[in-house]
């Protein structure tokens, strides 16, 4: 696996890999559970409730409180379930989530000070690898993600579950081309398929990509809502419909991982539409950091939004919009990109 | 209206007035106009707005609907029937209650038992009293039929009990004789609530 190195930084050494991922992982799973304590607030206040407010100031200990439920819960398996995929399932979809992370620029890159024992001195780099080919990994990794719905409705012997992994297929067969040829433009135009270059290319230009490619903007955004699961799409455990869907069987701490999976894809789509179509973190200024924050929460307030406002759709509706709309739009996106890039 | 006319279900024959709601597109060029119009017709933003306009108001202008109940309460309305309460006389602390049994009578699930004698100064007093809470309808006959307003209905609505007799006496009801200034008037079933006026909306009419 070839790293492409951004040039005047210090050498990227395995351990300061290691400190990446451990910190990916823990900030993020932390922000993911801290993600639905901002869920339930934001629907609650976009329907005029409070939502929690009795664990902690304002609920803020709320997430303490599910993390302990969701341990202690027994873990049930089924009877007629298939045990090994059973268990497996919702491993597959939260190790996915973190995996999709580890190729996308979190948090700035940063050296441990000197005084640390142990680990000072260490150079932790801003992606903990930082491949060439970054958005067809991270793509491809959430992707790979809805195995874990797939398997977990097909293993649960649970008539709810098969119509949950049924639609699961149907929302992966909808949703993901649209995925890929919608970014294809902005590639496109950078020449890239590293976020790095992303970032440095609207840095350079002075003009984010959305401004280039509004299409591609919305289409993406569309698909990657169908890609997280979130709500005009959430076909997959459509409470009213189908039960939980693939989540019917499942309890405690399992259950609980298909949730901060979710919750990490929520956050690495909206990393990607900032990094992508709205600038990105702005290496040079002093606020780099702050404004890619702010993007990102952007997007995930977004996700939060629109689910307070928006009705589901019905498979075949889902269906019809990606096969019949969003995809003949992105490659008409796609011609006039490229006779644009050629003229 | 005779039975057969009663009895036919067949929609459309019938006085129905249907609702203008255009044709649906028939060629695939109409269809195709309907799509594009739809999509940019910006209904989908109204809703976002309607849902963001609402936590504006609900953060910022405290216009939530909760009610954190056990710490706040609603005001009730003055009609409300809970828990009986015995009113005393102000100026003497004595009690209201002549022991004239009226509310033993007329209370129509058995629940009020009154015993009473004569004092000292030979007026009737009442002696023994108690409601059975687990029997009592909230009917409100008793505080009717009072004549002296001496039973009436108090706001304690929280009675939910582990036994389904629960009695409760006369001095359980009644007054303390400490908080006699703050023993509230019974304002009676034809009161209007005491936040009428924030409940006072137009009618649809004049919108």
């Amino acid at each position: 696996m070839e790293i492409a190195l951004v040039e005047n930084l210090p050498q990227v050494t395995w351990l300061g890999v290691l400190i990446k991922a451990v910190l990916i992982l823990a900030v993020i799973s932390a922000l993911a559970g801290f993600g639905t304590y901002v869920e339930r607030k934001v629907l609650a206040f976009m329907q005029r409730r409070l939502g929690p407010m009795h664990v902690g100031p304002y609920g803020l200990l709320q997430i303490a409180a599910d993390g302990i439920k969701l341990f202690t819960k027994e873990d049930i398996i089924p009877q007629n379930a298939n045990k090994f995929i059973f268990m497996i399932a919702p491993i597959i979809t939260a190790a996915t989530a973190f995996i999709a992370l580890s190729s996308v620029p979190v948090f700035p890159d940063f050296t441990i000070p000197e005084f640390v024992p142990l680990l000072g001195g260490v150079f932790v780099p801003s992606i903990a690898s930082d491949l060439n080919i970054g958005i067809l990994f991270v793509l491809g990794m959430m992707a790979a993600g809805l195995y874990g719905p797939l398997l977990a409705g097909m293993s649960q012997s649970n008539k709810w579950g098969i119509i949950g992994s049924a639609r699961t297929a149907v929302q992966f067969l909808s949703y993901e081309v649209v995925t890929g040829l919608s970014i294809l433009a902005p590639i496109m135009l950078v020449g890239s398929l590293s976020f790095v270059d992303f970032n440095n290319y609207q840095l350079e230009e002075g003009v984010w990509l959305i401004f280039y490619q509004p299409v591609a903007f919305v289409l993406f955004l569309i698909a990657g809502f169908a890609e997280t699961n979130r709500t005009p799409f959430d076909l997959l455990e459509h409470e009213a419909e189908i039960i939980s869907g693939y989540a019917t069987e499942y309890s405690g701490m399992r259950w609980g991982m298909f949730f901060i999976g979710e919750y990490a894809n929520m956050i690495t789509v909206s990393i990607i539409a900032a990094i992508v179509f709205l600038g990105g973190y702005d290496s040079e200024s002093t606020f780099g950091w702050l404004t890619i924050m702010l993007k990102i929460g952007f997007f995930f307030f977004l996700m939060l939004w629109v689910r307070a406002a928006w009705p589901h759709v019905r498979p075949d509706q889902l269906m019809w919009l990606c096969w019949k709309v969003l995809m003949p739009l992105a490659v008409v996106n796609i011609l006039v990109t490229a006779l644009v890039i050629m003229v | 209206m005779s039975l057969e006319q009663f009895k036919n279900r067949n929609v459309g024959v019938q006085s129905y007035t249907t609702l203008d709601v255009g044709t649906p597109p028939k060629t695939s060029m109409e269809k195709f106009t309907q799509v594009v119009t739809r999509t940019f017709k910006g209904e989908l933003f109204v809703g976002l707005w309607v849902v963001m306009r609402n936590m504006i108001r609900s953060l910022f202008m405290g216009e939530t609907h909760t009610i954190k109940y056990p710490f706040e309460k609603m005001p009730i309305s003055p009609r409300y029937r809970a828990i009986h309460d015995m009113l005393r006389l102000l100026e003497s602390g004595s009690y209201r209650c002549i022991g004239c049994g009226l509310c033993e009578k007329i209370c129509i699930s058995n629940c009020i038992s009154m015993d009473t004698r004569y004092d000292e100064e030979q007026r009737k007093e009442v002696s023994e009293y108690t409601i059975n809470f687990g029997r009592c309808i909230f009917c409100g006959y008793c505080a009717e039929v009072c004549p002296e307003l001496a039973i009436v209905h108090g706001p304690r609505y929280e009675n939910a009990s582990q036994q389904r007799a629960g009695f409760s006496l006369f001095e359980d009801m009644l007054t303390p004789i400490d908080k006699l200034n703050l023993q509230q008037e019974y304002d009676g079933f034809g009161a209007i609530s005491p936040n009428a006026d924030e409940n006072i909306k137009q009618t649809p009419l004049a919108y």
